[in-house]
């Protein structure tokens, strides 16, 4: 077991190296240059190069990705190319309001599927069955920024139930209830998404246990079908289910980027786009880097989740 | 769609030298074929998703015949409501929507047909030499595919189109070209199991070159699961196209798109009182997706149902 666990973090090394390579190359191969946008234009050709000489983008590109790949181990990810602030800096500052909406959205997504998809696959084909079926459709195809506009107009718009947008009050005091009311659409927008993908994979993992033969044994010895189902079944098909949780992060992270965008909520999502428009590239290779390390870390975990769940797993 | 199936369209040409055992292998992929198009014909919403998108391929492909105004002219009258003139009424440029919606169909089209089919050609080549080479050349492609999957996909795509360029080919161009992992994967997979069978091997001892037993004598037969995944990637590009474009890192106005149709709704005036604009361009992403899935699903049934027999 130890074995297969460094095995697996063995081969997420050489995976990591490569992230960063493809990172750093995918950015800086870009046309457009940084300077341009940072001085102003009518800087003389001099004074822009000498802008340049100080960021160190005049060096070979090989030697501007060892800079960067020894500072990054230094735990030193730059400085913005717009504001001049340490890149550390901005990305603490906008990863807290990520992380809470995502999290809020995946725990919400899970909690709402994992039972629905259970009942799915006790009555199928009844009318509850098609009617959740109908929904997990709705929520893998409908996308992001034209249900998150729907629920700004029919709750925020028209009913004032919630505010349109941003994470606090204008002014407020910033407490958890204002904080709670902000959340409620951006995590309606996510974890329909991700429940609608959720329940499906529930539905035909349990429907695939509850046709196995130590089932009909559990109800011929007599028990109780809540026991069967929430026990015997439950556990069983609740793993292959593991692996699900590493397909959603990437998406999660894809359709965060949107959703605070329509929500303008002030985390690494708002942030991507605003480093996009301002071409602030060491921003940008930063958050593309964390994001990265957090696929490949939830990938890395949900194996070794796996192995752990399932003892019929080979480690060899 | 069925149709695309059929794994064994080079069977006459090949049928000259082994007559007597080709056609009887032609015979027997028909009535495969059959009997997954029973099967999917089975799957009523299948049927509707089919009919819809078919509807929408229309659109597209018609759309400067049945437009009732260039997508792009600008006219006197900007955000009226709807009216004879003007069925979904003019945007605040004072472009007419319900042409623009016409149009959209074509860049919705265009993206999901023209990624899906870049990436799978990618995929199968790759798939096809890491499985069936293995060794370094297998472990370099598959770490290689692990590099590319360990990218959050939409990220990479959204900061790739805005560094080349937002444009309608540079969007399908991108995603065309990070999308091919999943299909490496599974081709991979297919193959190696296929390659141990008698009739691979009995292909090698005949001395056919490699490519021929790699795309006449595996591929066919590794082509049913890829075409589902294909199918579900064709929702999925088509949704990265309107969020790309209604971020404006896609397609950009006056081109039209259902995507970047949204994007006026970011301001609350629109959102709120000119629901005209951005509904039915955002119903329209949610149908085309909606009915492509449901092909999807219908496909996957047919197939894996029939894998278990």
């Amino acid at each position: 077991m130890l074995q297969y666990i460094i095995r697996r973090i063995l081969i997420a090394i050489p995976v990591l190296f490569g992230v960063t390579i493809l990172n750093f190359f995918i950015i800086n191969l870009a046309p457009g240059n940084p300077v341009d946008m940072m001085v102003n234009p009518s800087a003389t050709p001099e004074q822009l190069a000498a802008t340049k000489h100080a960021l160190g983008l005049d060096q070979p590109i090989w030697v501007q990705y060892w800079n960067w790949i020894v500072q990054l181990l230094h735990g030193n990810l730059g400085f913005s190319y717009s504001t001049r602030e340490p890149v550390t800096q901005i990305l603490m500052a906008h990863v807290g309001p990520t992380v809470l909406l995502m999290g809020v959205s995946l725990i919400v997504g899970y909690l709402i599927a994992i039972p629905l998809g259970i009942i799915c696959a006790r009555k199928q084909n009844s009318w509850i069955d098609y009617l959740v079926t109908g929904f997990s459709f709705f929520g893998i195809s409908v996308p992001h920024f034209f249900l998150g506009l729907g629920v700004i107009y029919v709750f925020a718009s028209k009913l004032l139930w919630f505010p349109t947008g941003s994470m606090n009050t204008l002014g407020g005091d910033g407490s958890f209830i204002d904080t709670f009311n902000h959340l409620v659409l951006p995590v309606l927008v996510l974890a329909t998404g991700i429940g609608g993908n959720m329940v499906r994979y529930v539905r035909s993992s349990m429907l695939d246990v509850l046709g196995k033969d130590y089932l009909r044994t559990a109800k011929a010895k007599g028990l109780s079908q809540f026991l069967i189902t929430n026990k015997h079944a439950l556990r069983n098909s609740l793993i292959p289910i593991i692996t699900v949780i590493g397909i959603d992060i990437p998406l999660l992270i894809g359709g965060a980027i949107v959703t605070e965008q329509v929500f303008q909520w002030p985390g690494l999502g708002l942030l991507t786009i605003q480093s996009i428009t301002s071409r602030d590239y060491s921003t940008l290779m930063a958050i593309n880097l964390l994001a990265a390390c957090t696929v490949l870390f939830a990938n890395l975990l949900t194996d070794i989740l796996y192995a752990v769940a399932d003892p019929r797993i080979r480690y060899d | 769609m069925g149709m695309k199936l059929n794994p064994n369209k080079n069977v006459p040409e090949m049928a000259g030298t082994e007559t007597g055992q080709m056609a009887v292998q032609f015979e027997k992929e028909e009535t495969y074929l059959h009997m997954v198009m029973r099967r999917f014909l089975k799957h009523r919403l299948a049927c509707v998703g089919v009919v819809v998108f078919l509807l929408i391929l229309l659109i597209a492909l018609l759309a400067p015949v049945i437009a009732p105004q260039d997508p792009a002219k600008i006219f006197n009258e900007f955000e009226a409501p709807p009216s004879a003139a003007h069925w979904l009424g003019t945007d605040p440029v004072g472009r007419d929507v319900m042409s623009r919606l016409i149009f959209g169909a074509q860049v919705s089209v265009a993206v999901g047909i023209g990624a899906v089919a870049i990436y799978v050609a990618i995929g199968i080549v790759l798939g096809l030499v890491a499985g069936y080479f293995g060794g370094w050349v297998d472990m370099l492609i598959m770490r290689l595919t692990d590099v590319f999957m360990s990218f959050p996909y939409f990220m990479v795509i959204l900061v790739l189109v805005s560094i080349i360029g937002p444009s309608l080919f540079n969007i399908t161009l991108v995603i065309g070209l990070l999308g091919w992992p999943a299909i490496a994967r599974l081709v991979r997979g297919s193959v190696l199991s296929i390659k141990e069978m008698d009739y691979v091997k009995a292909g090698v001892a005949l001395g056919y070159s490699t490519p021929k037993i790699l795309f006449q004598h595996i591929l066919p037969n590794a082509l049913a699961p890829i075409l589902v995944n294909a199918t579900f990637g064709v929702a999925s590009a088509i949704i990265m196209e309107a969020s790309l474009s209604f971020l404006g890192m896609g397609v950009r106005p006056p081109a039209a798109s259902w995507g970047n149709m949204l994007t006026q709704a970011e301001s609350i005036t629109v959102l709120s009182s000119q629901p005209w604009l951005w509904i039915p361009p955002g119903l329209m992403i949610l149908l085309a997706v909606l009915s492509v899935n449901f092909i999807g699903d219908g496909l996957r049934d047919a197939i894996e149902s029939q894998n278990a027999k």
